[in-house]
């Protein structure tokens, strides 16, 4: 492709009219740039949310290796404050969310019949504001001095930014300024992603498939995208809060003229407690596709689990204030948030019962995907196990602000959703990389990483409990500490192992010659009925669909015992042909618009930190990607 | 739409394709209506100023001026947002988030002390 | 503008107002959001200035109506295009705008004035949440005078016709959304005061 860009205008003219062949066509970098392709949109959401979960994973072993042993000098105070706020920021924001739109973006097309979103430079946008955050917030690393002296500028403050430490008498830098404002960049992203899922999925589903036909992922997108763009905006307010307090000596949570730092609490777990069911939820709908697969049985209850995942959607607005019991709101609003927060441990168990039907009695295949799920099954049962503990007043007096809630958090976060991702990760693999991973590195990540993330949280639950406070840099010998915070270094060591065990797993499948069929998990829904990877276009004919699981109906009849038998080959209308290539199928145009777009955000930012006149600056990148946009035409 | 109908649900194409109606059944206003309406709006603005500046209803000037403000609302979002008339998924939407709301922020005044009116 | 022929949905329903109606809720929880640390800290400033000391409420119920009647023109902006009427939507659309933009001036002098007698971002609680609240209000009003703006350049050149009048209705949902919060600013920030 490459061109010299010469002064005389038609060979510009030439370069772009080949770019844009390229792009359409799918060809080099600038496809990529350009894309609206929902599965090519989905692996980049994936591959940078990976790249994110090594750094948050990097400074996870800064922390455990500061607290290995007593008095440990691994790292400054400053620098562990630092640390263990961008830690706990990128793996919620930077890591479990974007894994999580990765698998929206890749199957919720395929899975409803559609040949991509509602909104696909919407889309685009989504992720290219999403890698802006990322990359603003982790700019300011660099903004403390000279980084190789371990001066960082990072925000210091905890990733719950809570008030009166996150003001600027308290937090002087620009720390917390990025993290308001790369926070409100990425809200941004998540909102854009919410609706566009909400609209496709409501508005694109095939012809036959009703909303109880649909798989119980897509369910859980739907769910989770109402959650996000009814909470994000209470966390966007308050951050505009904090930040005119910090940039313009605001009075929200300044108590000598008044205000309350509680009502940044309010706000934040307003926001913060939908969002750990946004966490979740995904994970939970990637299990249950991939347990019916691997345990040859349709999902058990697949109506209660629907209404279990709404039910955990709604109650999950009546329960924030758990995370404030100790802040003095009194008996009554302490007793009635206890009541709902225990409530809302009823449909989570509706769902992990259904789980386990589903696999009793089923023909089970021990596959990579099928340990993730069950290691998820058993994680989470017990995190939300001490969630159950935490909801009990009394019981959370003590446990506030120890090790016991971190372990409890972990417990559900990694042990719930990042094992669901996992599992999610090896089953679609072979899908839209048409390579599978091999199987033997697969089953020693999952062993590494379950033993591993016991060997580092279970101890934290002692810790915990025998009164180890967290956020803090560094403890006394000789509490009865010392022995569980070793073992707990010990395991997070395990668990960066076994990232690296996946990292050769991605490497050297990506050297595989053996291409991935279709179907290799013999699938029940309808992103295996087709090619692995997936065409531009996803479906030659869009299909119409007769039941929950039509593909499975497609490929195997019921004999008298209820058992599968699989239908003769040929006798379904609905096999994709071998020839034709979807020629006639127009797909949205490729954009770079997006991109400009998102590149305004991050610049109006910057600006607000140091300069008004970048303000400008950004904000004309921003209208200039909106109105290129707006002004394009969608489908050439 | 409820369950029943859901699962009943035609397809949007194809064979046996029924969508479901974007506007329900009712007038369509005209310009005429809307000038109406828009006269009744000021009207009403009118009386919330007057009853603010009326001593002798002071103690009745909140509930008053919050109907006034509820009727004014609600005949812009029925009648020119045309909610009225239109399917029923943008009012759950729009009254959803509406609820969701008030309901948050009474539960978060009350909570800390703060007065609603 | 050029979009892709509205496809058939299964409820029916344009994706696009859809998803304005999405946002529309979702704005909900902002400005409800807004609302709700007004009202919470309404009645603590330690100090004044306070709501009754600057507070021109003849003032303010002009600009009220103003936006109130912003509304009308944008709906009757909507039933020119949806009637094939041109001249009528170019000046319903114009009208809508300037009516806007009268207010978000009226906000600005008002604005103006109330910092002349000592009120700030910074000075209290009042001047906080009523800045905040306000000027995002503001803010959002001005955004909406920019679509009503290009709009109307768009129907200058004969690029809204009734097959365009969809842009013309979510640009008007839009609207009338900043006109209802405003409703609600309007009685629970100026007219009922501590």
């Amino acid at each position: 492709m490459a061109r010299a860009i010469e002064e005389r205008p038609s060979a510009i003219l030439e370069a772009m009219r080949q770019l844009r062949e390229d792009a359409a066509s799918y060809r080099g970098i600038w496809s990529w740039i350009t894309t609206v392709d929902h599965k090519r949109i989905g692996i980049m959401y994936g591959v940078t949310a990976l790249a994110f979960f090594v750094l948050g994973g990097i400074e996870a072993l800064l922390i455990r290796l500061q607290l290995a042993t007593p008095n440990g000098e691994v790292l400054t105070p400053d620098q562990y404050n630092r640390i263990f706020t961008m830690h706990g920021t990128t793996m919620i924001f930077l890591v479990v969310m974007p894994l999580s739109a990765a698998f929206f973006n890749l199957l919720t097309p395929l899975m409803i019949g559609a040949r991509d979103v509602a909104f696909p430079r919407l889309n685009a946008f989504s992720y290219w504001v999403f890698l802006a955050g990322g990359l603003f917030m982790n700019a300011s690393f660099f903004t403390g001095g000279n980084i190789l002296q371990g001066e960082l500028g990072a925000p210091d403050a905890g990733w719950f930014g809570y008030a009166p430490l996150t003001l600027s008498r308290f937090s002087p830098g620009e720390g917390v300024d990025f993290w308001a404002l790369g926070l409100l960049i990425l809200g941004v992203s998540s909102m854009a992603a919410g609706f566009n899922f909400i609209v496709t999925i409501l508005n694109m589903r095939a012809p036959g498939m009703t909303l109880f036909r649909m798989p119980l992922f897509v369910w859980m997108t739907l769910v989770t995208s109402f959650l996000i763009v009814f909470a994000m905006p209470v966390i966007t307010v308050a951050l505009f809060q904090l930040l005119f307090d910090r940039l313009y000596d605001a009075n929200f949570f300044n108590v000598d003229k008044g205000g309350t730092p509680l009502l940044w609490q309010h706000m934040f777990w307003l926001f913060g407690h939908p969002e750990v069911y946004i966490l979740i939820l995904p994970a939970m709908g990637i299990v249950s596709e991939v347990l019916p697969t691997f345990a040859r049985k349709p999902l058990f209850g697949y109506p209660f689990v629907v209404f279990s995942g709404i039910a955990i959607a709604f109650m999950s607005w009546g329960v924030w204030a758990h995370h404030m019991y100790t802040t003095g709101l009194g008996a009554v609003a302490n007793s009635a948030f206890g009541v709902s927060t225990i409530l809302i441990a009823i449909p989570t168990g509706v769902k992990i019962f259904n789980w386990m039907a589903t696999l009793w009695g089923g023909s089970i295949s021990i596959k990579t995907p099928l340990l993730f799920a069950a290691g998820f099954i058993a994680m989470f049962t017990i995190g939300g196990l001490t969630g159950v503990t935490h909801s009990v007043v009394p019981s959370d007096y003590q446990q506030q602000d120890t090790y016991y809630i971190v372990a409890h958090f972990h417990q559900v976060l990694f042990g719930g959703a990042i094992f669901g991702l996992f599992a999610g990760i090896y089953y679609w693999y072979p899908k839209f990389t048409g390579k599978m991973l091999y199987e033997g590195l697969g089953q020693l990540q999952f062993w590494t990483m379950f033993i591993g993330f016991n060997v580092t949280f279970q101890p934290m639950m002692i810790l915990g409990l025998i009164g180890m406070p967290r956020r803090i840099y560094s403890y006394p010998g000789g509490q009865g500490f010392d022995i569980w915070n070793l073992v707990a270094t010990v395991g997070a060591f395990l668990i960066a192992f076994s990232v690296l065990v996946f990292i050769i797993n991605v490497i050297a499948s990506s050297r595989r010659k053996e291409k991935a069929e279709a179907d290799p998990w013999d699938g029940r829904t309808l992103e295996w009925s087709l090619p692995s990877p997936v065409p531009p276009y996803n479906f030659k004919e869009i299909p119409t669909v007769h039941a929950l699981d039509d593909f499975w109906h497609q490929k195997y009849a019921e004999d008298e015992r209820g058992r599968p038998v699989p239908v003769v080959a040929g006798g379904s209308e609905e096999e994709e042909e071998e020839h034709g290539d979807g020629h006639g199928i127009h797909m949205p145009s490729p954009s770079f618009f997006p991109l400009i777009a998102a590149t305004g955000l991050p610049i109006i930012a910057t600006g607000l930190i140091y300069d008004p006149a970048i303000v400008a600056v950004g904000a004309a990148v921003l209208m200039v990607g909106i109105y290129g946009w707006a002004l394009e035409p969608a489908t050439e | 739409m409820t369950l029943a109908e859901y699962r009943g649900m035609k397809p949007a194409t194809g064979e046996g394709a029924v969508a479901a109606p974007a506007h329900r059944e009712g007038a369509h206003p005209g310009p005429a209506e809307y000038v109406k309406i828009g006269l009744t709006l000021a009207v009403i603005t009118a009386v919330e100023v007057a009853v603010y500046y009326i001593d002798a209803l002071s103690d009745v000037l909140i509930p008053i001026l919050i109907v006034l403000s509820a009727l004014k609302f609600s005949l812009v979002v029925l009648w020119f947002m045309h909610l009225k008339f239109d399917n029923r998924l943008f009012s759950t939407l729009f009254v959803g988030g509406l609820m969701l709301v008030a309901t948050l922020f009474v539960v978060v005044l009350a909570t800390l002390g703060g007065k609603l009116v | 503008m050029q979009h892709a022929p509205a496809l058939a949905t299964n409820t029916g329903l344009d994706n696009r107002k859809l998803l304005m109606w999405l946002f529309l809720a979702s704005e909900c929880l902002f400005f409800g959001s807004l609302i709700g640390a007004y009202l919470l800290y309404r009645d603590r400033s330690v100090a004044g200035p306070y709501p009754e000391d600057l507070f021109d409420i003849p003032f303010t119920s002009v600009s009220a109506f103003i936006l109130l009647m912003s509304s009308v023109t944008m709906v009757l902006a909507l039933a020119a295009i949806q009637r094939g009427d041109q001249h009528g939507l170019r000046v319903w659309l114009f009208t809508t705008a300037f009516l806007g933009i009268l207010f978000v001036s009226g906000q600005a002098f008002e604005f103006t004035e109330f910092n002349r007698e000592g009120l700030s971002l910074s000075t209290n609680l009042f001047g906080t949440t009523f800045f905040v609240l306000t000027g995002f209000h503001g803010a959002h009003v001005t955004v909406g005078v920019l679509i009503l703006m290009s709009l109307f350049v768009m129907a200058l050149r004969g690029r809204l016709t009734r097959a365009e009048s969809l842009h013309v209705e979510l640009a008007g949902l839009y609207w009338h959304f900043v006109d209802i919060v405003w409703i609600v600013i309007f009685t629970l920030v100026y007219l009922i005061q501590p």
